[in-house]
């Protein structure tokens, strides 16, 4: 479905953007991943043909369409939707910018509606919508062309858990129906959620796969504790510990061995006078997959 | 509470007939780590803001420092720390030249501001990087400038407005490690964040939603008390497809999805059986995240309000 | 103290990396006063003449010759009937039509009264205000000289010697370029603050500003101080301009013009800040500005002198600050005179410098609703 070649940006000296090579095919969930800077939004944006690429080729379905926006949804980072108009008249809008018909647009925006939940608020001002209902309805727009794929840039970006999680059905639902799906995302648990993941960081890919690959691919391994102290910034300081970081009320340790490291943090800690409620190896999460492939670069 | 240095009593705030702050009543100790979670537009920002004596409340009361909201917000402002999600640095501004502005509207004497500016910048990990402008910087350096602009004052409480969106987890991680050497040091911490793994650092958690303080808690209790019934995860191939039907079956009261993973939960402990046999896969139970109960919590609302 | 350095230093620095801003301040003055010391005209020469000579006979070519001389009409058509000159007016080729009947000679030679019509377009008030009075000025002249002659009189009964002081020979750019000086000062000054609050506000940064302990004056003196140095390098260059382009002549201290500017300054200072405090974005505080810009140039007696206008417009001039600082300075530059007759004007100035400023710390609060 897309297919980029070496894809390369630069503004003014600034590399955004550097070869990427990437394939997303048919009935994907494919994410790109990383964080604020990385490029996402400058790919993002070559891909669509919004901005020309410095050097580099992208062709969308095998370079049959290659120009015809009609093709595919694309949901921009920000909210791009009028304030001042209602929903309805936001999908009637957008509609009418692809020449669709006002009945055609009717029928389906009341499928979509119904989907992404908001049929009750048709009539309401888009600029009163709440955070997550704002970004649903930008996909209903993007979705009022019945595009075969859709592109969308951090669609979840400042919304709370719940709605994000909404969103991801929602993503997964239409998926289902035999949409391909291309999403950038800062939200490493949401990497989880994609059948294919590509990080980015700082402009460059650093690591390609389903997100059991990418797990795979880490070469250290990762403890989980859960002591009775909050602060184990400590044990980082453990020859036989890599890195030691928070996770929630718990602490992951990246060692190179597990069991000597396991006895030295029982040590350590039976030393200081802290109990240890939990201690075991862990299959990493992307956000440990991520700090491990780029932790040493990145402050 | 003995060592409390924010209180409020039914502190409230309208916006014409709009209620965005409901009679919030909260303590927070001295050297606490005070997580802020809510929905987006639920009112966090709002209370910070009065907090910080830029937003006069509508009605309650609340004193920081001792200081009362209404009447004292200037003296309050000399001794609190304040950064919003915006990181409001003035761009065309060195990283040197921002600490330097703040250092100055904070009054700290000349003799010491080199050294204060240069204890900033170690903390904010922005060694060799003085003379660059903030346009310059990228997410997680920016952060921490924003961080350094509103500590320089060494403020006894430190307000922040989800600082931690938009950047790198590794950023965060570095951030939040930051944050949490502030509170050792006895600063008072109140923090809003969408994160849960950073609201799992907080000593306290408010839970606020559409205006309404809904919970207080340690996360431990909050963890304990909140979720009633029993919580299974479930590992399936199409977990976000079954989502929907799962959360129609009878002894199932809520579903949701954890990343790629399902957590149910149903009325009782004997229920896990029928799931198992729905699902065709083996339940296992678990104690409930903070993810949990957040999104719990969100939905008891939504169903009561609505 | 230190906040207010704080303030001012930030201020400068945002200054000097703002290229482009910096470089308006220097290309504003330049080239509106070329552009404008040369377009504004107050008086109106040459103006397009058509004729209609049905006399053709010497007396009409030397009453044309005067029309001519006098430097005001520009004949540039002869026409060959009255159709063809109302033509020419209607049309607007010609402003001016003169007619000179078939039996002008004749009745000039005679002693009878020669009458010459001449048709003023008179839809442009400037220029048919000017043809009217030479053209009767002409005609006085010449029956001036008949009447000498006729009455073998040596020299006149009368005459009035008009002195025109401070600017003898009437040029314009003398009276306008120091008035644009005034203009380009209070049109950058206030733009400039105007936009300095809300900016923050719109950034963010201002929110940040308000959970520090500064105070409202501090943040109001160290936004408007940086400005007053912009505004005196503005005027130094406006000065030079019309000293070295216009060869407009400084007959007053430079150094009391320097000092009294300051309260203009502060004034137009005041003007923005208080704009920039009402706006809630800087699109508002543009369109305020306009509003406050445009009676300055139309009422303050740039263009038109004030003692024309209505009672009521004269007030409302009277709350200007550009009417005062005009005065001064055409009375520093051209009159050449000094503080002692300024004093009115620079208290005026001085209050408007007070009352704008301080309603600005007023209406400066640190809350964000």
């Amino acid at each position: 479905m897309i297919e980029m070649e070496a894809l390369t940006k630069v503004f003014g000296g600034i590399t955004a953007v550097s070869e990427v090579s990437l394939r997303v095919e048919q009935g994907d969930i494919f994410g790109l991943v990383g964080p604020d800077g990385a490029g996402k939004t400058t790919l993002l944006r070559m891909v669509c043909g919004l901005i020309n690429p410095t050097s580099g080729r992208v062709t969308l379905f095998g370079g049959r369409q290659k120009k015809d926006a009609g093709n595919f949804g694309y949901m921009p980072q920000r909210f791009s939707l009028c304030g001042d108009l209602t929903v309805m008249e936001n999908i009637n809008f957008f509609g009418s910018l692809y020449k669709l018909d006002r009945k055609t647009v009717r029928e389906r925006a009341d499928e979509i509606l119904e989907l992404t939940k908001l049929s009750q608020f048709k009539s309401r001002f888009a600029e009163d919508l709440s955070g997550g209902m704002k970004q649903k309805l930008a996909l209903t727009c993007a979705l009022v062309i019945r595009p075969g794929m859709l592109i969308l840039d951090e669609p979840t970006f400042g919304v709370d858990p719940e709605f994000r999680k909404e969103f991801w059905k929602i993503l997964y639902m239409l998926n289902r129906d035999g949409m391909t799906i291309f999403v950038s995302t800062p939200y490493m648990d949401e990497a989880d959620l994609c059948k294919k993941v590509a990080l980015l960081d700082r402009g460059k890919i650093v690591a390609v796969g389903t997100p059991d690959q990418l797990k795979k691919q880490i070469k250290n391994k990762i403890i989980e504790i859960k002591a009775d102290v909050k602060d184990l910034d400590f044990l980082g300081e453990l020859p036989e510990v890599d890195d030691a970081s928070f996770y929630g009320d718990r602490y992951h340790v990246s060692v190179p061995v597990v069991e000597p490291a396991k006895i030295s943090i029982s040590r350590l800690l039976s030393e200081k006078g802290i109990a240890i409620s939990f201690m075991e190896e862990i299959t990493p999460s992307m956000e440990d997959v991520f700090v491990s492939l780029t932790e040493k670069e990145v402050v | 509470m003995d060592n409390a240095v924010i209180t409020t009593r039914e502190l409230t705030r309208t916006f014409g007939s709009f209620t965005a702050v409901n009679k919030i009543s909260i303590e927070v100790g001295q050297g606490e780590i005070y997580g802020f979670l809510g929905p987006n537009g639920s009112g966090k920002s709002t209370t910070i803001r009065m907090l910080c004596g830029i937003l006069e409340p509508t009605s309650g009361s609340g004193t920081v420092l001792g200081y009362d909201l209404a009447r004292e917000a200037e003296k309050i402002k000399r001794k609190i720390g304040y950064m919003s999600q915006k990181f409001s640095l003035y761009d065309d501004l060195t990283v040197y030249e921002n600490l330097d502005f703040y250092a100055g509207l904070y009054s700290i004497p000349h003799r010491e501001r080199k050294k204060r500016i240069g204890e900033m910048i170690d903390m904010a990990l922005l060694k060799g990087r003085e003379d660059e402008l903030a346009a310059n910087l990228s997410g997680g350096w920016k952060q921490r400038l924003a961080l350094g602009c509103a500590i320089i004052s060494r403020p006894s409480i430190l307000f922040l407005d989800e600082p931690t969106s938009g950047v790198s987890p590794t950023s965060r991680r570095t951030f939040f490690k930051i944050i949490q050497r502030l509170a050792n040091e006895n600063t008072t911490v109140m923090v809003t964040t969408h994160f849960m793994d950073e609201a799992e650092r907080c000593y306290r958690i408010a839970f606020i939603s559409e205006g309404k303080l809904i919970a207080d808690d340690t996360p431990e209790n909050l963890k304990n008390n909140v979720i009633k019934g029993t919580l299974a995860e479930v590992v399936h191939p199409n977990a976000l497809y079954i989502i929907d039907d799962i959360e129609k079956l009878p002894y199932v009261k809520e579903c949701s999805n954890h990343g790629p993973v399902l957590h149910v939960l149903l009325e009782s402990e004997n229920a896990i059986q029928a799931l198992n046999y729905y699902t065709g896969v083996e339940a296992k139970i678990i104690r409930p995240s903070l993810e949990d109960v957040f999104v719990s919590l969100a939905k008891q609302n939504r169903r009561q309000v609505s | 103290m230190s906040r207010i350095l704080a303030i001012l230093k930030k201020e400068f620095l945002q200054m000097r990396r703002d290229r482009l801003t910096l470089g308006m301040v220097f290309a504003l003055p330049l080239f509106q006063l070329l552009l404008f010391g040369y377009a504004i005209q107050t008086e109106v020469k040459h103006i397009p003449t058509a004729v209609f000579d049905q006399s053709l006979s010497a007396e009409s070519r030397d009453m044309m010759e005067a029309f001519s001389a006098s430097g005001y009409f520009d004949v540039y058509y002869s026409t060959g009937g009255y159709a063809e000159i109302t033509n020419m007016i209607d049309s607007g080729r010609a402003k001016v039509g003169i007619i000179f009947p078939p039996d002008f000679s004749e009745n000039l030679k005679k002693g009878d009264t020669a009458t010459v019509q001449v048709l003023v377009d008179a839809s442009d008030s400037m220029s048919s205000s000017t043809a009217i009075a030479t053209a009767n000025a002409i005609g006085l002249l010449k029956s001036q000289k008949i009447f000498i002659q006729k009455a073998q009189l040596t020299n006149l009964p009368y005459d009035i010697r008009v002195r025109p002081w401070y600017n003898p020979d009437g040029i314009t750019a003398y009276y306008m370029v120091p008035a644009i000086l005034g203009i380009i000062v209070t049109m950058t000054m206030v733009m400039m603050t105007a936009v300095a609050i809300v900016r923050e506000r719109e950034r963010g940064t201002l929110e940040q500003l308000m959970v520090t302990p500064i105070r409202s004056f501090e943040l109001m003196i160290g936004k408007i101080v940086p400005y007053i140095g912009l505004g005196y390098l503005q005027i130094t260059v406006a000065l030079l301009v019309g000293a070295l382009v216009f060869h407009v002549p400084i007959r007053g201290s430079l150094l009391e013009l320097y000092v009294l500017t300051l309260f203009f300054i502060t004034a137009s200072l005041g003007l923005g800040i208080l704009i920039s405090n009402i706006a809630k974005n800087q699109m508002q505080a543009f369109q305020m500005s306009f509003f406050v810009l445009l009676p300055s140039i139309m009422l303050s007696g740039f263009l038109f002198p004030r003692e024309a206008m209505p009672l009521v417009i004269q007030y409302i001039g009277d709350i200007i600050p550009l009417t005062y600082y005009l005065v001064i300075i055409r009375g520093i530059v051209l009159k050449g005179i000094g503080f002692p007759y300024l004093v009115s004007q620079v208290a005026a100035l001085l209050v408007f410098s007070v009352v704008l400023v301080t309603l600005s710390i007023i209406k400066f609060k640190k809350k964000i609703a």
